[in-house]
């Protein structure tokens, strides 16, 4: 397992939004960290779509919010929460796929003062 | 002496529990209000459907008891939102006998308002008929027949109930299904407080001591609201609000940061300033309220899909494993060739193979060679029967089935459970999630106040 975005996040949930929509966030350790994520775009909707098999039009929200250092992504369900077929009806682990998010080793590498 | 109003959460959810020292360390704050949330959608469709809890009555009467008797010690309002898990009005009732029972046994008279949530399905299709149902973000998509098949329906209510029952100075209140933050904002609001500041402080408090560090559900919280800004502390002196912890609080469960939309207007946190007050409180600023032009309110509401028949088994095989996805394909098609209702889609069976794929789905990208799996089929179709007969069914086939190399003639699975299969009941699907438009925010919310307890 690629645990290369746990080195940079302190916390990287998942949970219903609403029972139509499942949101994660990203917090990440520190201020530096923080803003060089952002300032790289080391995730993109991009990202999101390709790990959550949607479109990148699909992704509802992707907002960095710096008074948390973090970035909320807010995409729609494959069906509404708890309906027949659920295999997490809290949502709460659809974090996981975000854990396999690439680190660039120079990113790594530019930032590791502050891990 | 600076005008301040405390409001006390006691914790985030009632029958989650919260341990009595903070329940003391609260009160000696001296609050003008305690306040604590009672349901979600979060547990899934069914606790509207089914008219449950996500809690049990015993955890709801044993966190009860505490709450009402030092609100009422201390002549301060305790209101109780979104009630029973689903904030139907069946919930509202059952909690106001809970109440009851509890005046009775502490010999408490107890002035209790409860406010109804439940929404006709004739009332919505005429607001939708006359266009003023709007979807509520993403969605399902509704027709006339969606909102005929719909079952239980409530709306969210915002500040506005709350603050017509305080008026009356009621002990208790008990309110069908509510937005979090407007329990905690009601008094403060109806006092002539700072309305971004008092939903803002509600935001933070509905979780109990979620926002602090560490975090949890299960203690309590203390708001301190002044003119131009307010400040939380946790109950219990292990845990601390740090600028962090409170910042980072604001993005739970909610699809923006801080673009928070809820009844009446949106609440806008992205210039807040948070600051480290002492070493466990956070002084927050900054918040701001942009009130909508037309006053909306969200309905929630479910239809019955079905009913479900779950069955568990084990498999540790390793040719088994091996061969898995094709025993799994022959499986189902075996079961298919057998039910006209599977072939034609009307019932379905969900395998969830935990080892393989059984939390992901389709989203999995580990394909490692597990060492066993664990088996759950979830059988749903339009009788109970028809579920439970197509359960069986698919357990006599993968139990027996053939495939290559097989060594084990005597049965693949093992069965953790006799019998194997669960009927489950029946299922619900979140049908309507949509706004509507009223022109008065207490119109679709009635209530009524009795005197439960000693009488």
């Amino acid at each position: 397992m690629d645990d290369s975005l746990m080195k940079l996040a302190k916390v990287i949930r998942s949970k219903n939004a609403g029972p139509f929509a499942l949101t994660i966030d990203i917090l990440f350790k520190n201020k530096p960290i923080y803003d060089s994520v952002k300032e790289a775009e080391l995730i993109t909707e991009q990202t999101i779509a390709s790990l959550y098999d949607i479109q990148p039009d699909d992704v509802l929200e992707f907002v960095f919010f710096d008074n948390a250092n973090a970035l909320k992504i807010t995409i729609p369900r494959f069906h509404p929460s708890g309906s027949a077929g659920e295999r997490d009806t809290y949502g709460a682990q659809q974090y996981v796929p975000m854990l396999t998010v690439p680190i660039p080793d120079e990113f790594l590498e530019k930032v590791r003062a502050h891990i | 002496m600076t005008k301040e109003m405390v409001i006390f959460s006691p914790q985030g959810m009632l029958g989650y529990g919260y341990p009595m020292k903070s329940l003391e360390n609260g009160l000696a704050y001296h609050p003008d209000v305690i306040a604590v949330d009672a349901g979600s959608t979060d547990g899934g469709p069914h606790r509207l459907g089914m008219g449950i809890g996500g809690v049990s009555d015993y955890a709801t009467k044993k966190d009860l008891i505490p709450l009402i008797k030092a609100a009422k010690e201390r002549n301060i309002p305790l209101i109780i939102g979104s009630a029973g898990g689903s904030g139907a009005n069946e919930r509202v009732d059952a909690l106001a006998n809970i109440v009851d029972e509890i005046g009775t046994e502490e010999d408490l008279e107890l002035r209790t308002t409860c406010i109804y949530a439940d929404i006709s399905i004739d009332t919505f299709q005429a607001k939708w008929k006359q266009g003023h149902v709007m979807p509520c973000g993403v969605g399902p998509t509704i027709s006339e027949r969606i909102i005929d098949d719909t079952v239980a329906l409530v709306g969210q209510m915002g500040v506005e109930p709350f603050i017509e029952a305080l008026k009356e100075q009621p002990d208790i209140i008990i309110a069908g299904r509510a937005y979090d933050p407007v329990l905690f904002a009601a008094l403060p609001i109806l006092k002539g407080y700072d309305e971004a500041l008092s939903l803002h402080l509600g935001k933070i408090l509905e979780c109990g001591a979620l926002a602090a560090t560490p975090g949890t559900a299960k203690d309590g919280m203390i708001g301190i609201l002044r003119d131009d800004h307010f400040l939380v502390v946790p109950a219990n002196d292990e845990r601390a609000c740090t600028v962090e912890s409170v910042a980072a609080h604001t993005l739970y469960e909610k699809s923006h940061p801080y673009r928070l939309p809820g009844p009446g207007g949106l609440l806008n946190l992205e210039d807040c300033q948070f600051e480290q007050h002492d070493k466990r409180t956070v002084r927050v600023t900054g918040s701001r309220f942009i009130r909508d032009l037309v006053y909306s309110i969200k309905a929630e509401g479910v239809r019955k899909t079905g009913y479900r028949t779950v069955f568990i088994a084990g498999a540790r095989d390793p040719l088994f494993i091996k061969q898995y996805d094709t025993i799994k394909q022959q499986t189902l098609q075996e079961v298919k060739d057998y039910f006209p209702e599977v072939a034609n889609g009307t019932a379905k069976i969900s395998l969830k193979s935990y080892g393989v794929d059984g939390v992901l789905g389709a989203l999995e990208t580990n394909d490692d060679f597990p060492y066993e799996i664990g088996i759950v089929a979830e059988v749903t179709a339009s009788t109970q029967e028809s579920a439970n007969n197509i359960a069986a069914y698919f357990r006599s086939v993968m139990m027996h089935l053939d495939y290559p190399n097989r060594v084990s003639t005597s049965g693949n699975l093992a069965l953790p459970f006799a019998p194997p299969e669960f009927p489950a009941g029946e299922t619900f699907e979140f049908s309507i999630y949509h706004l509507i438009e009223v022109d008065d925010s207490l119109s679709l919310f009635p209530m009524k106040t009795d005197v439960l307890g000693r009488t």
